[in-house]
């Protein structure tokens, strides 16, 4: 396929350092990779006992120097900006699902804030068993360069690199049949990727592999979120590699072998009981909500105006599973994860682009990508689905954003706001998915509306305000953005504690922070705003230390004990939780209880927040979000749900909707709302800590212990 | 009238659990159902009747997305 002798012969090295690995000992080698590819400088650092103690890991490194390498006006393409890779103490262990993820960090071209992304792959793992608990890299390169790891033999290298691919799919394939001695030996490389679009969009994402030995390809797993891709291309880096080579389950030389592994035994047992009656995540993946998302209104159809739709069984899981998922057993993204929802389809041939005729492997699809690629924009085709799927993952884009970013426009296409000189003559209306192909395929070029998509809704609200004389109001109301990143693939509009969910969050309104839908909306177990700003208080913290860790979330949430509607708090897990106590006090030694845990969080999650401030971002102003999330913009999207809208407008405003137009009564009920949000933001900052503002009291740093000078100086100037 | 997850619903002679939860469309797997804090086993939803003045909870364990 490719001559990897020849292309590894155009290698121009222009760094090279040696070092002795560090051992890990209880989770942590308490020494960190910089690598800074300006000025070709390799170096390791020493983790500090304060940062080890306030920012734990993963995320929290990431963060602490992002703050360090960075100044407050420091802008996503400037050489400063960093880009930080962090397992955490639990990442790499193999006993218990799930320990396999990295936290990648940097300042986001989409939201002009740090951005973090939770991925798989086995980067993570492989870089802390190659003696790191972080990598940092710094700098912008000349020319397109690899950086190569090598855990074993102690190596690093920045290279110049100009003949491997961009796109994904194929450098993974490249650099690991470079770097592999031999098939077997392929699963101890990992690379990290981008794609030809991110060279122009700022929704570009990063790929991160592992090696599947049963197939026999690479499979990408994607740190999606904000922008990273088009980072790391602005650096000209082509891909960084790792070899670790001598994987096993006690690497981490954990305090407590046992509590590790008894905690690994329950939940692997749970998940053989219990997966194939609950969430189906060993068949099919997250996929499995799509039809619950129909059925309960929530799935986003033609960019969140509706909840459901008619041809929504087209895409239900089974018949992924049925058409197109070629494997017969579970897999996972990193050892021992029995919940194993990596999915992939084999042999999937290509329609259209580049690599029309090819037969691929593509790893999905996720709900999010279902929902984003195929309902949000009206799309009910399977084979489109995973193809647009394919390409934004190759490419390296981000499902997620272009999933909305392209429902948006097709809405301004089908509303007259855009036309099709605008679009470069695609026919933008919702359901055309050879068009949105298209749009993929001009961004990976640049060219075209496409390059337009890829800047993200925020951009391009602007765009058609000053190109195509749209109306701006109304375009901030259907335009699902916030702080510049697109609205992940859930609808909002009838749950307010998911509107917090998305508003009252530090990067953006993606769902990893809380997602409280059912909760709110159907079980009703939240009704005061008190009651909501609790939820969004903790799930938020509980979730942040997934991003400690190095730990996937899905196995806290996507498989459950038999017993746990019995517990006092089924919504939390109570029995995953003491897992997780487990696992931490078993790697590290520490003795800490559920408390402590979501304490270690709130310091990581705070310290973000004054991150933000300190960009004069990170304020009440930003957490607002637009109204589409909220409630009925539009007279259809009214009428569609008229009974319901008319009987909350009796019940909860009594106000009575008789003779009254759809106009006249959305005006009614969108006050009520956005005053409702008000409410929810109020009390949820009180319940963080928080002044009315947003900004994290001084107080409230000093009982959670981050009473950091540099953070008081921030929150000074906002008391 | 019954109350679900503590808002009315109209009651109806010989309304059963899987009846109201077809009504409510209510076709998530993950779920407990209590009839006055009592829970109902699954295999029983198609037998047990719901009295009026029933105070039902549908419970869906899903905090996640
Ligand atoms: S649950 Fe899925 S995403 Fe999470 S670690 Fe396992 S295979 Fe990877």
């Amino acid at each position: 396929m490719f001559d990897v002798k020849s292309i590894k012969a155009e290698h121009k090295l222009l760094a090279e350092y040696t070092y002795e690995p560090a051992k890990l000992n209880r989770g942590y080698t308490d020494k960190t990779l910089y690598v800074n590819i300006g000025e070709n400088q390799i170096k390791e650092k020493n983790v500090s006992k304060e940062m080890k103690e306030k920012f734990i890991g993963g995320k929290g490194y990431g963060l602490r120097y992002l703050w360090d390498a960075t100044k407050p006006d420091t802008k996503w393409n400037d050489p400063e900006n960093e880009i930080v890779i962090a397992g955490g103490p639990l990442c790499g262990i193999t006993q218990y699902p799930g320990a396999g993820k990295s936290l990648v960090v940097t300042i986001s071209p989409m939201t002009d804030l740090v951005i973090d992304s939770n991925v798989g792959g086995y980067f993570g793992p492989f870089l802390k068993f190659s003696g790191f608990d972080a990598m940092e890299i710094q700098g912008k390169a000349e020319k397109d360069i690899i950086i190569y790891i090598n855990g074993n033999d102690g190596k690093i290298t920045i290279e110049e690199a100009p003949l491997e691919a961009i796109d994904g799919h194929v450098i993974s394939e490249q650099l690991t049949e470079m770097y592999a001695d031999n098939e077997e030996d392929k699963k101890n490389i990992s690379v990290i990727s981008a794609g030809t679009a991110a060279n122009h969009a700022n929704i570009g994402l990063l790929n991160f592999s592992f090696y599947d030995l049963r197939r026999g390809v690479t499979r990408l797993k994607q740190a999606g979120r904000g922008g990273i891709g088009r980072v790391f291309r602005d650096k000209k880096i082509k891909a960084v590699v790792i070899k670790f080579k001598g994987t096993k389950g006690n690497l981490n030389n954990p305090a407590d072998q046992s509590l590790i592994n008894k905690a690994g035994i329950k939940l692997h047992k749970q998940i053989h009981d219990y997966d194939d009656v609950q969430c189906r995540m060993r068949q099919i993946g997250t996929a499995n909500i799509i039809e619950v998302m129909d059925q309960y209104d929530l799935l986003p159809v033609h960019n969140y105006q509706y909840g459901n739709h008619p041809d929504t069984y087209k895409i239900a899981s089974n018949v992924f599973v049925e058409k197109f998922i070629t494997q017969g057993m579970p897999d996972g993204c990193w050892f021992g994860c029995s919940l194993s929802c990596a999915k992939a389809a084999d042999k999937f041939e290509i329609q259209t682009g580049p690599y029309k005729g090819h037969l691929v492997t593509v790893d999905g699809p996720e709900y999010e990508n279902a929902a984003g690629l195929g309902a949000n924009c009206g799309i009910f085709d399977p084979r489109l689905i995973l193809e647009a799927n394919f390409y934004c993952d190759t490419y390296g884009v981000d499902t997620i954003s272009f999933g909305t970013i392209c429902a948006f426009a097709m809405e301004c296409y089908e509303r007259g706001i855009i036309d099709k000189e605008a679009t470069g003559g695609l026919d933008l209306r919702f359901g055309n998915g050879l068009a949105q192909l298209e749009l993929l395929h001009q961004m990976s070029r640049g060219e075209g509306f496409g390059a337009k998509i890829g800047l993200g809704v925020k951009k391009l609200k602007e765009i058609f305000v000053k190109e195509h004389g749209a109306d701006a109001d109304f375009l901030n109301e259907i335009g699902m953005e916030q702080k510049g990143l697109e609205v992940s693939e859930y609808l909002p509009k009838e749950s307010l504690a998911q509107q917090g969910g998305y508003g009252l969050t530090n990067k953006g309104p993606q769902h990893d922070e809380a997602w409280l839908i059912f909760m709110d909306m159907v079980n009703n177990q939240i009704p005061t705003f008190e009651d909501k700003a609790e939820a969004l208080h903790y799930f938020p913290m509980f979730r942040t230390w997934f991003g400690l860790m190095g730990l996937c979330k899905l196995p806290w949430n996507d498989t459950s004990p038999p017993d746990n509607h019995l517990t006092d708090e089924p919504a939390k897990m109570p029995e995953h939780v003491q897992h997780y106590v487990n696992l931490y006090n078993g790697v590290t030694g520490s003795s800490i209880d559920k408390n402590e845990l979501i304490l270690q969080s709130e310091r990581v999650y705070n310290f973000q927040r004054v991150f933000n401030i300190r960009r004069g971002k990170g304020l009440r102003k930003q957490d607002a979000m637009p109204y589409r999330a909220m409630g009925p913009v539009t007279i259809e999207e009214y009428e569609s749900r008229q009974e319901r809208y008319d009987q909350q407008l009796v019940e909860l405003l009594g106000y009575n909707p008789e003779g009254k137009t759809t106009k006249e009564k959305i005006k009614v009920m969108k006050e009520y709302r956005l005053d409702q949000y008000e409410k929810l933001t109020d009390a949820v900052y009180k319940r963080r800590g928080w002044t009315p503002n947003g900004v994290p009291t001084k107080e409230h740093l000093k009982s959670i212990g981050m009473d950091l000078p540099e953070l008081f100086e921030v929150v000074d100037k906002h008391m | 009238m019954i109350k679900v997850n503590t808002k009315d619903f109209e009651w109806e002679e010989g309304l059963t659990v899987q009846r109201l939860l077809d009504k409510k469309k209510y076709t998530f797997t993950k779920i407990i159902v209590k009839i006055n804090g009592n829970i109902i086993n699954k295999e029983d939803y198609d037998s047990t009747i719901i009295n009026d003045g029933d105070d039902v909870k549908v419970i869906h364990l899903l905090a996640g997305g």
